[in-house]
């Protein structure tokens, strides 16, 4: 087992660095010149020439490259002389947008995306994996008709709708919850639980109605293999053979699937964050995006990839754990 | 001798999967309907300017005279449906929403199916390649596929899309819609051929063992060959599976760039642009809004049915006839 961590580890360390080049490469070897972003109408070109050279524009791009790297493991000074400013490890890079350090805004925004990501995976995996058993073990009959045909319809409906619906309705319409406002729970656990509520459940609708048919068509998968019908055979009872036999064979790639779905969640929910006016990972993306805010842009793109590639770590070595026949490989 | 017997009787014929898979989708209730269903809207994509100019109705046109003075809302029910306005009239502009649906399904149909194709064929060609050399190559390709994988697509999608449309300028495309609709179709071809890549790849890994591609070798054919003219052949199932999943993806991705503001040049419509365009009227004006999305609901619909049931008829393992 360890042997293979270790060589899983190498890999990953291997292409979060294929990742960072490509990232950087991506926004940053880009037609606009980044330092012309910098000050906006009040730019000369004696103030756009000092913050390239403040910055390291000047510099080749494997140079920027590589101070961007060495910034994010042990801090980085930009400029020179009086005119210096610290980025404390680990540095992200600078944003002139919003005269911050992108790692304090990736801080502050993580949070709240961590939140909605969670609240929304514990709703779906409840709700999905519980109607996904439902309608294995009633299999052609009319609950399994109906959990199929509302779960087909929740897996085709787009994201926005669904968000935007129930705002309209729940919030505009019927007045049953306050407009959302994000709050800390720390600080107002009611208003985050307001705020929280309507994006969880447009999270859940979606991914519910996806773990719903994941889970129907894995179950009925075991429930045709033959060490079921052995158990059937010396006589357990149906519970047993369904709980102990099927469930927990049937459910280790769902596990798989959800590690995955969760990462890529935490890199921001973009459309749900954007309509409920959450400022998470996904909204602070899109503001540098329209913003043209490059440091940002990358900033985020790369922690979102990161959690992707991390949690494929994680699931892996799960599964290796599980089933020893995956370490050969 | 009963075996014998039996079979003669039953006079028991040879049928391809192409055959068997047809003959198991005309029995799939499901499946025939969501197959009318896209063939109209497809029918409808292809032929909107001419139904648009039978039923004289235009996209572009202004008709003010329908909006309410006070809000410039269409007057009459259901957002100003009439004989000449079949849907009714869009608020602020009175332009004949039935025509921009027909112009819209045009676009939204010929961007999702271009960058289905488009990752189709990049994904087939990676992953047979893969998964039949093996070695440096296979590893190369399949960390290339896992980055790609790892990366948070619509993030990527929407800070790329104005990047890469400067980009496809200065190589002389005309800006506009030109541009743009390029745009679109790459940035969503991009991050679906790893998926598939990835599919047809474990699909090669374990037909390159069977005997028929060591004939193949045997007789000394090309790689070239063997890739294409051995090994596809036999992956036309899972491609058509995946192409069927794909399209009504691509079509939500579409709507979704669009409700973020990422979509073609106005004032040409696409269902995802019309949907945007139509969801600040909700509450004023819902049947505006529900005529794109039932459009486009219908067609994503369609498209998983018909996907779940060709994969069903597809499958050699199932059991009934």
């Amino acid at each position: 087992m360890f042997p293979y961590i270790v060589r899983r580890v190498f890999v990953m360390a291997f292409m979060l660095t294929i990742l960072s080049i490509i990232t950087f490469l991506l926004f940053n070897a880009v037609p606009t010149d980044p330092a012309m972003l910098t000050c906006g109408k009040t730019c000369t070109p004696d103030i756009v020439a000092a913050n390239r050279i403040r910055l390291g524009l000047d510099q080749p791009l494997y140079v920027q490259y590589a101070e961007w790297i060495k910034g994010i493991f042990v801090g980085r000074t930009y400029g020179s002389g009086s005119a210096t400013f610290e980025c404390s490890t680990p540095c992200l890079g600078y944003s002139f947008r919003n005269g911050e350090e992108v790692t304090t805004m990736i801080v502050d925004a993580l949070p709240v995306t961590l939140y909605l990501a969670l609240g929304a995976f514990i709703l779906w995996m409840l709700i999905g994996i519980s109607a996904g058993i439902v309608a294995a073990k009633n299999h052609g009959k009319w609950q399994d008709r109906t959990i199929m045909g509302v779960s087909l319809i929740g897996y085709s409906l787009p994201v926005f709708f669904v968000g935007l619906l129930l705002l309209v309705f729940v919030v505009v319409r019927w007045n049953l919850l306050p407009y959302p406002d994000y709050e800390s729970p720390f600080d107002d656990p009611v208003a985050f639980f307001q705020t929280m509520l309507l994006p969880w459940i447009t999270l859940a609708i979606l991914y519910a109605a996806y773990y719903a048919r994941l889970t129907r068509s894995q179950m009925l998968e075991t429930m045709g293999e033959d060490y079921i019908r052995t158990a059937r055979a010396k006589g357990l009872s149906e519970r047993v053979v369904f709980r102990k036999h099927a469930f927990r064979a049937g459910l280790t790639p769902i596990v798989t699937s959800a590690g995955l779905d969760l990462a890529g969640l935490l890199g921001g929910a973009v459309i749900t964050e954007y309509i409920f006016s959450l400022p998470g990972l996904g909204r602070l993306a899109i503001g540098a995006v329209t913003e043209y805010d490059l440091p940002t842009i990358t900033a985020t793109v790369l922690v979102a990839a990161v959690f992707v590639i991390v949690s494929n770590l994680v699931v892996d070595i799960l599964y290796a754990a599980i089933d020893p026949r995956v370490r050969l490989t | 001798m009963s075996m014998v017997e039996a079979t003669k009787s039953e006079a028991v014929v040879g049928r391809t999967l192409r055959q068997l898979a047809w003959a198991r989708l005309r029995k799939d209730r499901v499946a025939v309907a969501s197959m009318f269903v896209l063939a109209f809207i497809v029918f409808i994509a292809i032929f909107g300017p001419l139904i648009s100019k039978w039923l004289g109705v235009n996209p572009y046109d202004f008709n003010t005279d329908l909006l309410s003075d006070a809000g410039s809302l269409p007057l009459g029910p259901f957002g100003g449906v009439s004989l000449d306005h079949p849907l009714g009239v869009e608020p602020l502009t009175g332009r004949d929403i039935l025509a921009r649906l027909l112009y819209g399904s045009r676009i939204s149909l010929f961007i999702a199916l271009s960058a289905t194709v488009i990752t189709v064929v990049v994904g087939t060609i990676v992953g047979i390649v893969a998964g039949y050399s093996r070695g440096r190559t296979d590893t190369v390709l399949s960390r290339f596929m896992d980055i790609t994988l790892a990366f948070p697509l619509l993030l990527v999608i929407i800070a790329m899309s104005p990047v890469l449309e400067q980009r496809l300028q200065a190589w002389g495309l005309p800006a506009g819609n030109p541009s743009r609709i390029t745009t679109l179709i790459l940035v969503l071809s991009v991050f679906g051929w790893p998926y598939l890549a990835r599919l047809i790849r474990g699909q090669v890994l374990s037909l390159r063992e069977r005997e028929f591609v060591e004939a193949a070798v045997s007789i000394g054919s090309s790689k070239r060959r063997i890739l294409f003219r051995e090994l596809l052949p036999n992956l036309w199932a899972p491609i058509l599976v995946y192409a069927t999943i794909a399209m009504p993806g691509l079509i939500g991705a579409e709507a979704a760039l669009a409700y973020l503001g990422i979509s073609v040049v106005p004032p040409t419509p696409t269902w995802g642009s019309m949907l945007q365009e139509s969801v600040g009227y909700f509450t004023v004006d819902p049947f505006y809004f529900f005529v794109p999305l039932t459009m486009l609901l219908a067609a994503v619909l369609s498209f998983n049915l018909l996907g779940d049931s060709l994969r069903d008829a597809l499958d050699p393992k199932a059991d009934r006839n």
